[in-house]
């Protein structure tokens, strides 16, 4: 990493994640099985390979991704 | 250094497995009352409306902030809008749904998903989007930071890689998500074309962005590392 954040942010929007990844189709088939086994402690690169790298690449993914985590987190807290 | 891989198929579960037998019991129980008939059919719709709906004001509260010109009335619409676009794609997959997660939380992302569309182009509508790379001045000297050689360098090589192996369509599409921070469900919209399509196209202009990058020596991984 760069000594400077905004640089930093920039390069991954550019550059995109080093790995492979998968597309969005399959990200949002995949999210509600990725968000509860991370809730659950589970291996989540194990199960859905590619899913962490593209939650890295695109923003409106990772965006919906926090968004439900944070939903059923605070189901499961209530 | 690695070069971005391709876009990868996610492995695919055997159609067999329709729904998994570990199924709990509250996805059941939503499961039977939207394939029922009838008052019982009414009745489940009418909590899956609502689940939906807090689904899409939770979505909606988070984004606020970001969107402080909308009154609590207009986006009080957008969740209601959101809820009811949600439940027909509910009902209208409902045989898409395999059990590996819980049937509220495979719910809740349609809501999220329409709620967080809706509120995307909402926040952009009116404005031209920046097609040119108005954010060039990052790249050609680090927005006046004081960058190392080596950071100057690679900045200096990206510029340089998106003018010269980057087709016109690759380039417009880079620069407006990467550089220009235009949200990928307005970009699809103002084009004519899907988030996926969108993205399968960001994600060979960077493949080739790290390939040149790659060619002339210049290290990226360390920049671009998965963090969570």
């Amino acid at each position: 990493m760069t000594q400077h954040p905004d640089i930093d942010q920039a390069l991954v929007r550019l550059l995109g994640p080093a790995g492979p990844e998968i597309g969005c189709d399959a990200c949002f088939e995949g999210l509600d099985r990725y968000v509860e086994l991370e809730l659950a402690g589970r291996d989540v690169d194990a199960a859905l390979p590619g899913f962490r790298a593209h939650l890295v690449g695109c923003p409106a993914c990772r965006e919906e991704y926090e968004s439900l985590r944070a939903l059923v987190a605070g189901d499961g807290a209530a | 250094m690695s070069v971005a891989s391709p876009i990868v198929e996610p492995v695919t579960e055997p159609v067999a497995a329709v729904l998994d037998p570990r199924l709990d019991d509250e996805s059941r129980r939503w499961l039977v009352g939207l394939r029922a008939e009838g008052a019982e059919k009414d009745a489940a719709v009418e909590r899956l409306h609502a689940l939906l709906l807090r689904a899409a004001r939770f979505e909606v509260a988070r984004r606020r902030p970001m969107l402080p010109h909308l009154r609590g009335g207009e986006l009080d619409e957008i969740a209601l809008e959101a809820a009811g676009d949600a439940l027909m794609s509910v009902i209208r997959r409902l045989d898409d749904f395999r059990g590996t997660a819980r049937f509220t939380t495979w719910a809740y992302k349609f809501a999220l998903l329409e709620a967080a569309v809706k509120l995307r182009r909402r926040a952009w509508q009116g404005r031209e989007l920046p097609l040119e790379p108005e954010a060039w001045s990052l790249l050609a000297g680090g927005g006046g930071a004081d960058l190392e050689a080596e950071q100057s360098e690679l900045l200096d090589a990206i510029r340089r890689a998106i003018e010269s192996e980057l087709t016109p369509r690759q380039r417009e599409v880079l620069v407006a998500l990467a550089l220009n921070g235009v949200p990928i469900d307005v970009l699809a919209q103002r084009l004519d074309t899907t988030r996926g399509a969108l993205y399968k196209t960001l994600h060979d202009a960077r493949r080739k962005l790290r390939a040149r990058l790659d060619e002339q020596g210049l290290s990226v991984g360390s920049f671009t590392e998965e963090t969570r």
